[in-house]
């Protein structure tokens, strides 16, 4: 049986949507019909009642600015959040995306009166393709979890296709992002986990031992969730290549890449994209990401229907006319129409093209700057397993001799600081993991206060603990009961009528 | 231009501090032969060259608010965005935030997504809804993931309406090749006579999920309960695909029984975009929640006595059962899901059943005039919400062709996916058509007809 909330104690910051409804109070009206009336169906096919708030704009408008207070955010603050790349977003991409031509056109209109969009994607495919030395590229995929579902369907059906039926193991490191194996899970794969050596690298040894012709490929990030480039990549690459298999590079570190090397060039066969890491598309609060998959040419005929092709070459002034081609063994389609056009892929056009050639490179290099930087500044104070010239970002131990202070006391501690925490307890091969991202786009300014911050947080671990293990205190809310959360399972402010609480 | 905020002295600091030369120096684990690539891509543009340059692609297209009068939908819908909706959106505190791991610094996302949780079960009449999923058509695919995993892979059928949209049924298709699934339903019955019920013939002690769609891909209203009767008495889960502003009028999914409810929320105040960013709604009963995938909020109390709102029920994501969970879904559509938040919040209980009632209103006006054209005709006769099939008698590409030429944007070719259904399309109609809009798409009609 659940138990009634205790909403006595339990003070309300802002109320809900819900609770801050009137009835009678309306936001927005619409014309009235101008057509002749029409009776409605039968009344036992409508709803007797449409249980929504009632609020006039105002309300709205402030209750979501009240909300929007309560966030941190990449233009409030440093965001060092390993593995995500918080970057500063652009505002030119918030507005090119939302131009009338992009914004109000529907996915299935025919194709003449759409080359704006076509031209669009058929030039990020192109582009997409030269940064990452890939032969082919789809756009479909919603997110980068997404993607990789994506390259794992491509990947069966590549040796499906071949007739090689009993490749049934998917060979991924133990520093993996959890999404590797989860990717594979769906396709019912077998996993199989690679341990990594004393250098962050993959254990050479274990994967010849795993290499075999069971294997349908490798799952790896590179640089990977430690931040360091694997030193043995050629030779990992053709260990899987040597026994059949296929190696698929996941793309969440693409940023430390730019312009430094090219996934395809090194031999992976198959990479995902996140659009909205490398090429800035905003986070959104959890989405909605966008996660391009780049193939080598002998997985071009497996990418997900549709891709854009050019239907008929241009002549001198006469540009081509672009449209939709369906790649010859395609696995399918991943999403309805064609992936995450306006939030997505009309702002990493947008960022690629302000880029150029020199601009990626420069957003790599100063990536690996800051991170590679900060790690210096901390590498005396925080102990540094895997201690090497980092990529984009590296992992340090949130931990210290003779204090029972944790990583996520060291996280919640830095919020007092005004520092967004680096994420914690991943990659799960390093005790109390602080994994720390930087990006590109910090000052020195702020990577030394945020260092200075950490340092002195390494002191009150000694000196006040009690103070760390009880942060944050100057935020507006504190930590959380995530047992009560769990254990009453409140998923929602409104419940259907007649609805048991005793089921 | 780049967005990098380091001065050459600080950068040359820096590396002193690192302890190498230059930047290069830091790539030395890269294989030589492939480092540092010269990329053959356009040089970098200036914002006002960038803008410049993406205006004119943007100009290449014709669209739905300016240029061409629109009755086309078949799963995304021209409806009116109050302005406050991108107002919020463009906030960078919502904007440019990560997932909401750290909720002591999240409240505004955690409460907006609870919230949103909170409206979906208010539309669909259900009991629990998850964050979101990519959209209406991989949010059906997690349904039959769900459905699998509740019975453990024991029942490995599913059967889907083959009037559930195509592209779903497409998608659904490809994310069930690996699990040895069997899916039935999709092209067994003949389009012209097929009802609802004639589904049960497929449902039996294997079938772990049936999957229908309200209103159908054409537009029609039926009442599921029976049908939904019947999949129980097989032991079987019912799932309904549906359209979130129908359900402003039409009798709940939950009131008919369903089990899980999804649906593409675009149609709340969400622009069409070319296809997406959307975002899909999934809701189901309390009972399968351990079994739901996607990111869930629930309330709870802060150090303060607060209340406040945390990620919950984690245990069954992907980051923590790895290669055991049953999706590998990460991010969620957050903003999007905000901006279905903001729209409901905005236009409430009046304002949905407002922009319901006009579609309504309007698409029985145009499918009485258009029926009265000689030669076409309806080609259903159940009730209809804001989309139906016209026959029209001759190809359909042809009379959008001639359709376009008028500044008209025609309905779907419904002989793409049903070859019975050609010469037929599926006219889409809302608020945003005036009677104007509908006469003239009537008379251009009439001139076909009379060609």
């Amino acid at each position: 049986m659940i138990e009634a909330p205790e909403q006595t104690q339990v003070k309300i910051v802002e109320p809900t949507i819900f609770e801050l409804s009137s009835p009678g109070r309306t936001g927005v009206t619409f014309p009235a019909s101008d057509v002749p009336e029409t009776a409605l169906p039968p009344e036992e096919l409508l709803r007797p009642d449409l249980p929504l708030p009632e609020l006039a704009e105002v309300d709205v408008v402030r209750h979501y600015m009240h909300l929007s207070s309560f966030n941190y955010s990449v233009d409030t603050g440093f965001y060092p959040l390993g593995s995500c790349t918080m970057k500063y977003n652009p505002k030119i991409n918030e507005d090119t995306c939302r131009l009338p031509g992009f914004l109000y056109t529907h996915p299935l209109q025919p194709i003449e009166t759409v080359q704006g969009n076509l031209a669009l994607m058929y030039q990020l495919q192109e582009w997409l393709k030269e940064i990452s030395g890939f032969a082919g590229v789809t756009l479909q995929p919603a997110a980068g979890a997404h993607g990789e579902f994506t390259g794992v369907l491509i990947m069966r059906a590549y040796h499906k296709s071949r007739g090689d039926h009993k490749r049934v193991k998917m060979l991924i490191p133990d520093s993996a992002h959890g999404t590797n194996p989860a990717s594979s899970g769906m396709m019912g794969l077998q996993v199989v986990q690679i341990p990594s050596d004393s250098r962050g690298n993959v254990d050479l040894k274990a994967l010849e031992a795993a290499c075999d012709d069971t294997v349908v490929g490798m799952m790896l990030t590179n640089p990977n969730t430690l931040g360091l480039f694997d030193e043995n990549i050629e030779k990992v690459i053709e260990l899987v290549h040597g026994c059949g298999g296929l190696m698929y590079g996941d793309g969440a570190n693409l940023n430390a890449l730019l312009g430094i090397v090219r996934p395809g060039d090194l031999g992976f066969d198959v990479m995902h994209f996140n659009l909205h890491k490398t090429f800035a598309v905003p986070h959104g609060g959890g989405g909605p990401g966008s996660g391009p998959v780049g193939v080598a040419a002998h997985l071009v005929d497996f990418l997900p229907e549709p891709i854009v092709g050019i239907i008929e070459e241009g002549e001198d002034d006469m540009p081509p006319l672009y449209g939709f081609v369906k790649p010859a063994k395609t696995i399918g389609r991943m999403k309805a129409f064609h992936g995450h056009f306006g939030g997505g892929l009309v702002r990493a056009f947008t960022y690629i093209a302000m880029h150029g050639p020199d601009g990626l490179k420069d957003i790599a290099q100063y990536a690996v700057l800051n991170a590679n930087y900060l790690q210096a500044r901390l590498r005396n104070t925080y102990h540094i397993p895997y201690d090497r010239t980092c990529m984009h970002e590296f992992v340090a131990e949130g931990r210290f001799e003779g204090s029972d202070v944790r990583a996520l006391d060291i996280a919640k501690r830095l919020m007092d600081y005004n520092f967004h925490p680096p994420t914690n307890y991943f990659p799960l091969i390093v005790h109390e993991a602080l994994m720390i991202e930087p990006t590109e786009t910090e000052n020195k300014d702020t990577l030394d206060a945020f260092a200075d911050a950490l340092i002195k947080i390494a002191e009150e671990a000694k000196t006040q603990p009690e103070l760390v293990k009880s942060a944050p205190h100057t935020t507006k809310f504190g930590r959380m009961d995530e047992v009560k959360a769990a254990r009453e399972l409140v998923l929602c402010c409104w419940l259907p009528e007649n609805y048991d609480l005793e089921a | 231009m780049t967005y990098i905020p380091i001065s050459p002295k600080e950068r040359d600091a820096m590396l002193a501090t690192i302890g190498v030369q230059s930047l290069d120096e830091l790539f030395e684990d890269v294989p030589a032969k492939h480092r540092f690539p010269k990329l053959d891509l356009p040089p970098a543009l200036t914002e006002m060259e960038a803008l410049d340059e993406l205006s004119g692609l943007a100009q290449a297209n014709e669209n739905v608010r300016s240029d061409l009068i629109s009755f086309l939908g078949a799963g995304m819908y021209n409806h009116y965005i109050p302005s406050v909706v991108d107002h919020i959106l463009r906030r960078g505190e919502f904007y440019t935030a990560y997932t909401p791991y750290q909720p002591e610094i999240s409240q505004g996302t955690l409460q907006a997504i609870f919230e949103y949780q909170s409206l979906m079960c208010a539309l669909t009449g259900m009991e629990v809804s998850n964050a979101s999923h990519y959209d209406g058509a991989t949010a059906a695919a997690e349904a039959v993931n769900m459905a699998f995993a509740q019975f453990r892979g024991k029942r490995r059928k599913v059967v889907v309406a083959p009037t559930v949209h195509p592209q779903y049924r497409a998608v659904i298709r490809t994310y069930t090749q690996g699990m040895d699934l069997q899916l039935a339903g999709d092209d067994q019955f003949p389009i012209t006579d097929y009802q609802p019920s004639d589904l049960l013939s497929l449902v039996d002690d294997a079938t772990c999920l049936v999957i229908v769609q309200y209103p159908d891909f054409f537009g029609r209203i039926y009442d599921y309960t029976k049908l939904i009767e019947g999949i129980h008495a097989k032991g079987a889960l019912a799932c309904i695909v549906a359209n979130p502003t129908a359900l402003a009028l039409f009798k709940t999914p939950g009131s008919m029984g369903a089990d899980i409810v999804v649906g593409d929320g675009q149609p709340l105040g969400i622009p069409m975009w070319y296809g997406g960013p959307s975002v899909g709604f999934f809701t189901t009963r309390k009972q399968y929640v351990h079994k739901m995938a996607g990111r869930l909020v629930g309330e709870t109390v802060d150090s303060k006595g607060q209340r406040s709102y945390v990620l919950t029920l984690t245990a069954r994501e992907q980051h923590i059962k790895r290669e055991r969970a049953t999706s590998n879904i990460c991010t969620n559509q957050g903003l999007v899901a905000l901006g279905t938040a903001v729209y409901l919040s905005l236009l409430g209980k009046k304002g949905l059943r407002q922009v319901a009632e006009l579609c309504y209103q309007k698409a029985h006006y145009a499918a009485a005039q258009l029926s009265k054209i000689e030669g076409m005709g309806l080609c259903f006769s159940e009730p209809f919400f804001h989309e139906f099939a016209l026959c029209v008698n001759r190809p359909v590409e042809e009379v959008n062709a001639h359709l376009l030429e008028h500044g008209i944007l025609g309905g779907y070719d419904l002989g793409q996916d049903y070859p019975a259904l050609k010469d037929h399309m599926l006219i889409a109609v809302t608020e945003m058509n005036t009677k104007e809009d509908i006469d003239t798409l009537v008379e251009v009609l009439s001139e076909v007809s009379h060609d």
